[in-house]
């Protein structure tokens, strides 16, 4: 890696002035960063440590909610957010002890890697993306691969789940990564289900329309049974095309909903 | 009792006590005083003429002692094939140089063209960036068939793509036409054996070192072999004198074949410590060792399978592509011929069998030989075309290869592709794997399975293998340029412990355990009094290292040879010292006894006599107890063994789970049980890894698609399947003391045909007319396989 100053704030205005330095860069868990500076494929000029933040870390529930602080590593949530079996499951299904022991929600959210676990849970909830300055709906928050509706030096601070009544996470892995090859996140509410993919488009995470119309209607998997994705915009790689990525979305959605029923 | 001591015993590792704690000292765990760097500029484009490299930016960064372009070792050779291989015309291969850094051209992405030499690491990296290069690129050749018809080359000199044109046996290729045209039945596959890279755990790393005092050089390696880099460097590339060069390779590893070669980077960092007269050491990324590591396999292969109507075999015919990557490694035209080609027969009694094999030139990384090198090929050939062939004719898949196996009383057999095999029984194995994997119950669990909504399928495989590489006289005939003998020093010392200096060099087999088993047996000793010495070319005897699955077979010979003479020396001792003559004494739980009396010495005080000899015959016999054999084997050894695994496939997604795996093997006599079924379960999961998940992918501009973790899938944990390994089937090699057959690569030998005959077995179960699946099978291929 190149050169680089570091920082590790313990309060998140700290963090904010900390990351007012031109080509400062935020480091959550690293999972991604670090790997990439090692790659010498970025050269932040500072690098700001979100670890040592407590008011960013931790998990609460409260009233239908369950609030998980933005530094808060995978491991933590897969123990204690049995409040959201769904999210605790995905959480303890990531990567692995060494990934998840180090990162973070907020790090995987900012990052918004198409293949990653964390966004299908997000937008599948209707999350609130919480952060320094703001409060963003999950809907508005992806915009696509590696891209989201955070500015410059913004951080999530916290991520807060509406516990739906009933919910799954279906994923299959890419072999080599074992990131989703097609994630789908299912989550029923009163006011009806949503069902958000990952892994499979060239745009990242996305809600499956077809699917929530016909889940919202009829929670079973004979619903989404006849259902098929299109395979317009898919990814198509090494180890799935477009094509094969459309039938997983039908299949892990069929998964999904059963393990939710 | 099982045996705790010798021959037949399972001692723990004794090398896993430092591996497992950390302890191990690897290539780059050594730190010599006032050490540099190095670090590669090395191509990211596959094909271009090097127009200019400025390297005075670089030359001017902090902590820069040196850079070196391809320009530096225009004087020195390149780094040769080691065989040389004939086409059919009578030909000699194409052998264009590989020199040290890339000079007028670069050929794969990763092809270094400049070093540089600093203070620290990141200086080093830092200064490689900052050199300038400018390359004219020219259109990648990457496809085989595309590359032979094409009119851009790798080696713009030799004005071809092909390497050789390889007949084998050119003979025998009329006649095989001849039987295949009149054949009542043909069976054709066409399959591609996929490319791997090695991923050993450890990557490469070189440290060179120079003493100007007494112009020496130093080179701690991460290699296989230190004698054979040794003589790599000194005799064609370098040309220091070998008896000025050490070659130490430490811990290493893993290596599963690519680091039998000698690389530039040594070359490099020898040069470079010379200059400086100072060490300077290099160490692989993974991003490196994807790019740059010899890759395995990379054959494109059309086979067909002649019989009659009942299954009984008349002819193999293959023509296979074979690439060789863009520069010739070590090994690389071995590999696809002779240990390939004289395999193509098998287990079976088949009468005319002809191979072709063109290599390939290519701007990918060079293609040498991995764990198996070439029997894969052969054994992934013949056992996937016989299985389509018994679907053809509706035969049983395992009657189909015991109609067709040589039989117990036809040893030895000569095959019609110039192999004599010695001794084996396949029968008996099959007989043992029909038992193990209950291929009798199968069709019971196929219905438990569709009951769970999986296809179930079976495969069998019944494989070959020649190993113990190499009989020096066989192997000179056909070409190759060294002799494949290895070496052992048995030195005992005044108190009764023993030192044994062996050519083989152990980065993963466990040789500290299993020589001194042997040694401990021979002499009837505790084997903890006996250690093994192997890897520094200056204390170890001249022998040829570590591939092939010639450690037992062929240096555990010479262990044997040197120990015998340290008994028929040590006998002598007994004799003075016991007042008796030499025929009497015999050798007996570490006693040397007269014969049929109670007067005895100890092994221990034979030894202290010999190097305190007073009252001692010195007319007769010199002082001291330390014996050197070489061995060269007669003939190769004969691994062979029935291999078998059930695996099911979820219909909606295309993943295939293996549920069990039976590998029952012949390794003849067995010295350490569990570093044997170590080995095999190893070897299964590199098979397993190469039938399931691997394969190195370049697109058509020469861009390694997959030289990362994130998207190259080596197996995991759980990616491997229940195994179980029985090898209570040996049938004693022949020609070696031991008796015993090479057990490392067997298992990535025989598991590939075996997991996609499986695969193809559920999925023809369930109706899809599915002949074939290339490798790796991983989901998204076998789901397009049944939705094609």
């Amino acid at each position: 890696m190149y050169e680089f100053d570091f920082e590790r704030p313990s309060t998140i205005a700290e963090a904010v002035a900390a990351l007012a330095t031109e080509d400062a860069q935020a480091l959550g868990g690293g999972q991604t960063l670090i790997p990439t500076l090692k790659q010498r494929l970025a050269s932040p000029s500072k690098l700001v440590s979100l670890s040592g933040i407590a008011e960013m870390k931790g998990i609460s529930a409260d009233g239908g909610t369950v609030t998980i602080g933005g530094g808060t590593s995978h491991a933590a949530v897969a123990a204690g957010a049995g409040a959201y079996p769904a999210l605790a499951a995905l959480a303890g299904n990531i990567g692995d002890p060494a990934v998840r022991s180090r990162g973070t929600i907020g790090g995987s959210l900012a990052n918004n890697d198409p293949s990653a676990c964390y966004p299908s849970a997000a937008l599948a909830s209707g999350a609130t993306i919480v952060t320094n300055t703001r409060e963003i709906a999950a809907d508005d928050y992806f915009e696509g691969m590696f891209t989201t509706a955070l500015e410059e030096g913004e951080i999530i601070t916290a991520v807060r789940f509406p516990v739906p009544d009933a919910a799954a996470y279906a994923k299959f892995e890419q072999p080599a990564s074992r990131f989703a090859l097609v994630g789908v996140f299912v989550a029923k509410y009163a006011d009806g289900v949503r069902v958000a993919v990952t892994g499979a488009s060239e745009d990242g995470v996305f809600r499956w329309t077809e699917a929530e119309e016909a889940l919202s209607a009829n929670f079973s998997v004979d619903a989404v049974a006849g259902l098929s994705a299109s395979a317009d915009g898919l990814i198509s790689d090494l180890h799935g095309d477009a094509a094969y990525r459309a039938h997983l979305i039908g299949v892990m959605t069929k998964r999904a909903v059963a393990a939710a029923s | 009792m099982p045996k705790d001591n010798g021959i037949g015993a399972s001692p723990k590792r004794r090398e896993d006590v430092r591996f497992l704690t950390g302890r191990g000292k690897y290539t780059d765990d050594i730190q010599l005083a006032n050490t540099s760097y190095a670090c590669f500029a090395r191509s990211d484009v596959a094909n271009g003429v090097i127009k200019s490299i400025d390297t005075s930016a670089a030359e001017a960064m902090p902590g820069v002692l040196a850079v070196f372009t391809g320009e530096d070792f225009v004087e020195v050779g390149g780094n040769p094939a080691g065989w040389a291989i004939s086409s059919r015309d009578g030909t000699p291969m194409h052998e264009p140089k590989r020199p040290v850094l890339a000079h007028g051209k670069v050929r794969h992405v990763g092809d270094a063209y400049a070093a540089v030499v600093a203070e620290t690491p990141e200086q080093a990296r830092d200064a490689a960036e900052a050199i300038e290069i400018d390359i004219e690129e020219q259109p990648a050749v990457i496809d085989m068939a595309a590359a032979l018809s094409g009119s851009t080359f790798v080696h713009d000199e030799i004005g071809t793509n092909q390497c050789f044109d390889w007949g084998w046996i050119e003979d025998n290729r009329e006649a095989t036409d001849e039987a295949i045209k009149n054949a009542p039945h043909v069976t054709t596959l066409e399959l591609i054996n996929n490319r791997v890279v090695p991923n050993a755990m450890e990557p490469r790393a070189s440290i060179g070192d120079y003493d100007p005092g007494t112009d020496e050089y130093k080179l701690y390696t991460t290699s296989q072999n230190p004698h054979l880099t040794r003589l790599l460097i000194s005799a064609f590339v370098l040309g220091i004198p070998e008896n000025k060069l050490t070659v130490v390779a430490p811990d290493v590893g893993g290596g599963f074949g690519s680091k039998i070669y000698h690389y530039g980077e040594e070359a490099l960092v020898l040069a470079a410590a010379k200059k400086l007269a100072r060490p300077v050491k290099w160490t692989a990324s993974r991003s490196e060792a994807f790019l740059t590591d010899a890759h395995g396999r990379d054959h494109v292969t059309k086979i067909e399978l002649a019989c009659d109507k009942e299954g009984n075999f008349i002819a193999f015919r293959t023509e296979t592509l074979a690439n060789v990557g863009a520069y010739l490694s070590n090994f690389s035209t071995a590999t696809p011929t002779f240990l390939h080609g004289t395999l193509m027969a098998g287990t079976y009694t088949v009468p005319n069998v002809y191979v072709n094999v063109k290599t390939v030139f290519t701007n990918t990384a060079p293609v040498d030989a991995y764990r198996g090198a070439g029997r894969p090929e052969a054994t992934y050939s013949i056992e996937r075309v016989i299985d389509k062939c018994a679907d053809e004719l509706g035969i049983d898949k395992i009657e189909i290869r015991r109609k067709n196996f040589i039989q117990p009383d036809q040893y030895p057999y000569t095959t019609p592709v110039g192999l004599s095999y010695d001794i084996g029984n396949y029968d008996a194995l099959m007989d043992t794997l029909e038992r193990r994997l209950d291929v009798a119950g199968f069709e019971a669990r196929r219905a438990e399975s569709a009951a769970n909504g999986k296809l179930r399928g079976i495969g069998i495989n019944s494989y070959i293998e020649a190993c113990g590489i190499a009989p020096s006289n066989l192997v000179g005939q056909l070409g190759s340029r060294v002799g494949l003998y290895d070496a052992a020093t048995v030195r005992v010392n005044a108190t009764g412990n023993i030192s044994v200096m062996v050519g083989a060099h152990s980065h993963g087999q466990g040789h500290e355990t299993v020589f001194p088993q042997v040694v401990a047996e021979m002499l009837g000793i505790d084997e903890a009094s006996i250690d093994i010495v192997h890897g520094d070319s200056s204390k170890i005897p001249f022998g040829m290292g570590t591939y092939g699955s010639r450690s037992l077979a062929v240096c555990g010979s010479a262990v044997v040879r040197a120990t015998e003479k340290i008994i028929n020396k040590g006998k002598k001792i007994a004799a003075h010292m016991l007042e008796a003559s030499d025929a009497d004494i015999e050798l007996v739980d570490g006693q040397f006894t007269v014969a049929g009396t109670d007067k005895s010495v100890g092994f221990g005080d034979v030894a202290l006599k010999a190097y305190i000899p007073h009252e001692f015959p010195l007319e007769d016999i010199e002082p001291g107890l330390e014996e050197t054999a070489f061995y060269d084997p007669a003939n190769f050894t004969y691994p062979s063994g029935a291999y078998g695994c059930e695996v099911e496939v979820d219909p909606e997604t295309g993943k295939v789970d293996i549920l069990k795996f039976v590998a029952c093997d012949d390794f003849g006599n067995v010295v350490n049980p569990m570093i044997v079924e170590g080995q095999v379960q190893g070897g299964l999961g590199q098979g397993i890894g190469q039938a399931m998940l691997e394969v190195g992918t370049y697109d058509a501009d020469g861009q390694l698609t997959n030289g990362s973790y994130m998207d190259y899938a080596m197996p995991r944990a759980d990616d491997m399947p229940q195994m179980v390994v029985d090898h209570s089937n040996g049938t004693a090699c022949t020609h070696n003391p031991l008796g015993v057959k090479g057990c490392g690569e067997a298992g990535a030998i025989g598991s590939p045909p075996t997991v996609v005959n499986a695969v193809v077995n559920a999925l023809r179960s369930a109706g899809h007319d599915v002949t074939h699946i290339d490798m790796p099978l991983t989901p998204s291929r076998v789901w397009a396989a049944m939705n094609g």
